[in-house]
């Protein structure tokens, strides 16, 4: 077990880099939920332009690697006068790829409450706006809840590839790590390990979440086993 | 360096994009489908043994696997890194594909298994003729999804060396002190990759859905 | 002397190509119960979506009282929150308990405060014979009783008038009596309303006149014994014995 023994030479330094993990996925994730709550609602209620752009939008970020979008970002932008940090970013392309997912989970529970709950909203006298707000949201959100988890673990796993702009998190102290031990195999799987548990510790977080926003009576689960 | 040549440079990394893909995808749909299989109608130590893998494989981010599996293999049998890649990303994919064809075993319902017993069939030959068709047109949409996850997975050999089309966006963009215009290059690719598969498979899934009443 | 709630000329809707119904003309006199009857696919829904602006009529003008709610310059919302409408599938709010269905609009279009608003909505939850299940989620209850919600809530914004498209046709039999005796009681208490329905029982009992459509027009209209014994148009005549027929053995079966 070499790999234990990494593990435990290493131990604070892994540490500080999953802490920048953590850090990584709960910043993209906030920015990608409000941008793509955003791109949902421009996309199912906008008007034709608008919600051409969030098609497109969404589309493009779905369709390229997360990588690719990564260096445009880091390595582009400065050529046209925008230079970010490492940090940044990456937080920008986290956020702005998982706003593109983000968005088709919403879309698709605000689609299912749909024209039939913004007539009944309309029909007691509340605006276009209000009935969103008040009342498709609240139930979206809720629908969407089981399908969206995925998408932090995603997220905390599509983190690991930003160590390729010399962002410090868990995947560069791996690389550290087998740098200086010539043990590329133990030190990979050691952070392996370390990833396994945040994502475990994640999903019990996202199914005690979606235990307590449950109605009683309102199914939310959209695939039963 | 004219711009012909520029594009060209990269487009020319498509053909290794392209190659990890068309290993990776492949050698995971083998495994993935063998592995459901097992899953679903080996006993219960199968059932646990392929839920343990599916959870290990997908809780770990694809590049550290990829890392992991190409210096084991690296190692043992001295693969190029192409080989090593795209064999690895098939692993790795094959327990994505394995959770697709399982779901798709499982949402044909149990009944047509009885059904097909129930007339003197075999519990391989049901699995054959009645519950393989139904589960496969189950399975295109989320098999469609995981294809194009391949394709962009496919980027993630570059951080191993192969001279696909990330990599050669990168090294054109130091020569040429152009990086805005090479990434968006690689990005156009990319998605038109994305977009010809998604298409193609849309198309095979309209071609096999069974005809109902709306 | 008779006053008009509402008057409805020449309308017309469209989609596309397809004209759902044209020239539509109409008046319901404060306190009138009007059922409109009329084969699947004739326009019904889409007339009384129409009255409440739900969907833009393309063409014909709308009064409510003597406001012109067709007119340009109306501000849509505050107009529906005087039209209450009644859906087929109750439509109710799945997210909110019964009581929070019915004080939704209180509180957001009649900007009540939340006491006054919960003390409506209990009252207009007690008057459909719901108080006890005013904490009720809408899976919690019987589809009769998701529209009797549905219809306190509409009740709660103070309509000058109701509309019902369909109240029943989403029942089991046995929950059918319930929404109807409480539409039975809102009728005699004077409430103007509008009624798509094919509950022949209920429409004779209640209705001050039966509106007969087909294919977008309004073939007939009547009291319920002009249609019922000396209906004018042999299309009226069939559809009625059709429906009738269907009706007395829903009530011999249940
Ligand atoms: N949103 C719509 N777009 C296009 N056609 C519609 C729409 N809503 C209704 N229609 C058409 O209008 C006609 C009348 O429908 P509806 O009002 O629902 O009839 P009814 O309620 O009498 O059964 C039908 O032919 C229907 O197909
Ligand atoms: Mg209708």
């Amino acid at each position: 077990m070499e790999w234990f023994q990494l593990l435990q030479r290493f131990f604070g330094d892994f540490m500080q880099g999953a802490g920048v993990t953590l850090e990584l996925t709960a910043v993209g994730l906030l920015i990608g939920f409000v941008l793509g709550l955003a791109l949902a609602l421009a996309k199912t209620f906008g008007a034709p332009g608008v919600s051409k752009f969030a098609t497109g939008y969404i589309e493009l970020f779905r369709g390229t690697p997360l990588l690719v979008q990564l260096f445009l970002i880091y390595y582009g932008l400065p050529s046209l006068g925008l230079t970010l940090s490492q940090t940044l970013s990456a937080y920008l392309a986290l956020g702005l790829n998982s706003a593109a997912y983000q968005a088709e989970y919403l879309r698709g529970a605000i689609q299912a409450i749909g024209d039939a709950q913004m007539m009944a909203g309309r029909s007691i006298g509340l605006s276009r706006w209000q009935t969103i707000r008040l009342v498709i949201l609240p139930q979206a959100l809720r629908l969407a809840l089981p399908a969206w988890s995925n998408e932090p673990i995603s997220l905390l796993k599509t983190t690991a590839v930003v160590f390729l702009i010399a962002v410090q998190d868990l995947m560069a102290k791996a690389k550290r790590a087998a740098t200086t031990t010539y043990n590329p195999i133990g030190s990979y799987i050691a952070v392996a390990v370390i990833y396994l548990v945040m994502v475990f510790i994640l999903d019990a977080l996202l199914k005690w979440l979606e235990r307590k926003t449950k109605i009683p009576g309102l199914e939310t689960d959209t695939n039963p086993a | 360096m004219d711009i012909g040549r520029f594009f060209q440079y990269i487009a020319s990394g498509t053909a290794y994009t392209l190659g990890v893909t068309l290993i990776a995808l492949p050698s995971g749909l083998i495994l993935g489908m063998l592995f459901a299989f097992l899953a679903v109608y080996a006993g219960k130590i199968a059932t646990r043994f392929f839920s343990i893998y599916s959870t290990i494989m997908r809780g770990i981010p694809p590049i550290v696997l990829l890392f992991i599996l190409y210096f084991l293999m690296s190692g043992a049998i001295n693969l190029t890194p192409f080989w090593a890649g795209s064999v690895s990303l098939g692993i790795i994919s094959s327990a994505y594909q394995m959770e697709i064809f399982r779901g798709a075993i499982l949402s044909v319902s149990a009944d047509q298994m009885m059904a097909a017993r129930a007339i003197g069939l075999s519990k391989i030959q049901a699995i054959r003729t009645v519950i393989f068709p139904q589960m496969i047109r189950i399975a295109i949409p989320g098999w469609s999804n995981e294809a194009a996850i391949v394709i962009k997975d496919s980027s993630l050999v570059y951080a191993i060396g192969v001279p696909e089309i990330l990599r050669r966006a990168q090294l054109i963009s130091a020569s040429t002190q152009q990086p805005f215009l090479a990434y968006t290059t690689a990005a156009f690719i990319y998605f038109t990759l994305v977009f010809i598969t998604n298409r193609l498979l849309n198309r095979a899934e309209q071609k096999l859905t069974i005809p109902s009443n709306p | 002397m008779i006053k008009p709630i509402l008057t409805v000329k020449n309308l017309t809707k469209r989609y596309g190509e397809h004209t759902v119904f044209e020239n539509i003309n109409l008046t319901v006199n404060e306190g009138d119960t009007i059922v409109i009857i009329g084969p699947s696919g004739t326009g019904k829904s889409t007339f009384l979506r129409c009255l409440n602006l739900l969907t833009k009529p393309n063409g014909g003008q709308i009064w409510l009282d003597d406001q012109e709610i067709t007119a340009k310059d109306v501000d849509e919302d505050q107009v529906r929150q005087h039209i209450g409408m009644v859906f087929q599938n109750f439509l109710l709010f799945n997210h909110l308990t019964a009581l929070e269905n019915v004080k939704l609009g209180l509180i957001h279009v009649k900007h009540m405060s939340k006491e006054a608003a919960e003390a409506k909505a209990r009252e207009e939850l007690a008057r459909v014979g719901l108080a006890e299940q005013a904490d009720h989620y809408p899976g919690q209850l019987s589809g009769g009783q998701q529209q009797r919600v549905g219809i306190a809530r509409a009740l709660a914004m103070d309509p000058r008038i109701m509309l019902f498209d369909e109240p029943t046709s989403a029942l089991d039999p046995e929950l059918i009596g319930e929404v109807l005796e409480v539409m039975r009681k809102l009728s005699f208490e004077g409430m103007t309303m509008i009624v798509v329905t094919h509950e022949m029982g209920f429409a004779r009992e209640v209705a001050d006149r039966i509106v007969f459509m087909e294919k977008g027009q309004i073939v007939e209209e009547g009291t319920p014994d002009q249609l019922f014994y000396h209906p004018q148009h042999e299309r009226t005549r069939e559809f009625l014995w059709k429906i009738t027929e269907l009706y007395g053995k829903k009530e011999k079966e249940a």
